[in-house]
């Protein structure tokens, strides 16, 4: 046993999590796959008094799409997206992302909802939900709110989620007709968290040149950073490969990394600017690729 | 603090217990169950030593606790033969193709290959590495470990 003592509540409703919530506030920490938290809780990086776990708790696990968009159940594990082709299909980038997650023992526990609240700058899902203007659904005994995924990364590990309140689903918007997605990290070993990474969305109209474009950065910050100076750069161009490398620098100019072991400041930019232009230039080639379809 | 009665079935028996809250399920099979080849290393998911099956799916069991498992099942690595003093096919590639040299990550590799190639009867080269980026082998510079799970999907698969 590494974690100090905690008292273990498994509410069986939402209506009872937010009970729970509401009145055990900042003593309680909500469990979601755990992959993040219990290592925290075993390292004593963190103590709760109150752990509600939200594994056996009913209506926190669908997936539901229209034609605006698809809204994903918090506790939705990742292998569940990873695995579905209604995702792939739905909102791609997603789909793209979630393979770059620790292993495949992790995403069968690993959630949606957990890892966008858990709030790791340096992790997929919460910069798939910056990139996509994803909408946080969110749950409290005192009412419901959506919080643009704009708003909600605050710090590491940190978000704008009140002490009372759940995260039941995150809407990721439908982008449709000519869009390319990637994904691109550079880490060490395989499944490693990113020395730096990027995720990007584009989308051209009929003469190839972009129309709408989104690019975050992980591993560059406190925060996902979403670099919207590289993405004006290159709205209404039909950019080449120079343009590609300006953007990809302009882009690592946005992060604000440090040093650590893994390396100097420099270099997460450097990898990161990389990162950011061999992402474009794959989600571009998939966006004109699929005008010519 | 309290205590919570915990039911798991752990390797088809039914297992009983009462447990803190903050009781690893790894702790649980090893010191409650006596069930000590599920091993522990890292102890915060990255080493992949204490990876179980839960309700079929591979899982860190140093990441989940105990009472979280309750009314599931849950296999280890001796749950893994089909009978006591046989091996699966898994445990008898890794045996024959040096699979393992101290043997401590064993367990942990053994059960990731189990689920692996359940999911994925033929996997390429590229999936085999891919699945067993979970587990971290400090012996074998890993060719033994890629040569037994070759093996192992080409006896499975005949």
């Amino acid at each position: 046993m590494k974690p100090a003592r905690f008292r273990y509540h498994r509410p069986e409703s939402i209506e009872e999590a937010v009970a729970l919530l509401a009145d055990l506030g900042d003593d309680a920490k909500l469990l979601a796959g755990g992959q993040s938290l219990v290592p925290l809780l075993s390292m004593r990086l963190a103590r709760v008094d109150h752990l509600i776990d939200l594994n056996r708790t009913a209506g926190l696990s669908q997936i539901s799409m229209d034609d605006g968009g698809t809204t994903i159940g918090a506790m939705t594990r990742q292998a569940t997206v990873e695995h579905s082709a209604e995702v792939a299909e739905a909102v791609p980038l997603l789909a793209l992302a979630v393979p770059h997650i620790g292993h495949f023992q992790i995403r069968n526990r690993g959630t949606i909802g957990g890892s966008v609240a858990h709030a790791d700058p340096a992790s997929e899902l919460p910069a798939v939900a910056l990139a996509l203007d994803a909408e946080i659904h969110v749950v409290a005994a005192r009412g419901r709110r959506s919080i643009p995924a704009s708003d909600l990364f605050v710090g590491t590990w940190t978000t704008s989620l009140a002490a009372d309140e759940l995260l039941q689903a995150v809407r990721f918007p439908a982008w449709s007709g000519r869009c390319g997605f990637a994904v691109e990290e550079f880490a060490r070993r395989k499944g490693d968290f990113a020395i730096a990474g990027a995720v990007c969305a584009v989308g051209t109209n009929d003469r190839s040149a972009v129309d709408r474009v989104a690019i975050v950065l992980m591993g560059m910050g406190a925060t996902p950073v979403r670099a919207r100076d590289a993405e004006q750069l290159l709205l209404g161009t039909t950019p080449d490969e120079d343009v590609l490398k300006e953007a990809g620098q302009r882009a690592a100019d946005a992060g604000q990394p440090t040093d650590d072991i893994h390396g100097p400041a420099g270099y997460r930019r450097r990898v990161a600017a990389h990162m950011v232009t061999i992402a474009l230039r794959k989600a571009l080639r998939q966006a004109t690729d699929h005008g010519r379809d | 603090m309290d205590e919570i009665d915990i039911e798991v079935r752990v390797n088809g028996e039914p297992k009983s217990g009462r447990v803190e809250p903050r009781l690893t399920l790894a702790d649980f099979l090893r010191e409650d169950c006596g069930l000590t080849g599920t091993h522990l290393a890292c102890e915060h998911g990255v080493c992949g030593a204490c990876t179980v099956l839960l309700d079929g799916v591979a899982v860190r069991s140093c990441l989940l606790f105990s009472v979280q498992a309750d009314g599931s099942e849950v296999t280890t690595v001796e749950g893994l033969s089909p009978e006591p003093g046989t091996m699966n096919p898994v445990q008898e590639a890794f045996w024959q193709h040096h699979g393992l040299q101290c043997g401590f990550c064993t367990p942990g590799f053994v059960v990731s290959t189990t689920a692996l190639l359940a999911a994925n009867p033929d996997p390429t080269e590229d999936e085999i590495r891919d699945g067993l980026s979970g587990n971290l082998c400090r012996c074998t510079g890993y060719q033994g470990i890629l040569a037994a799970v070759r093996a192992a999907a080409k006896a499975m698969r005949i």
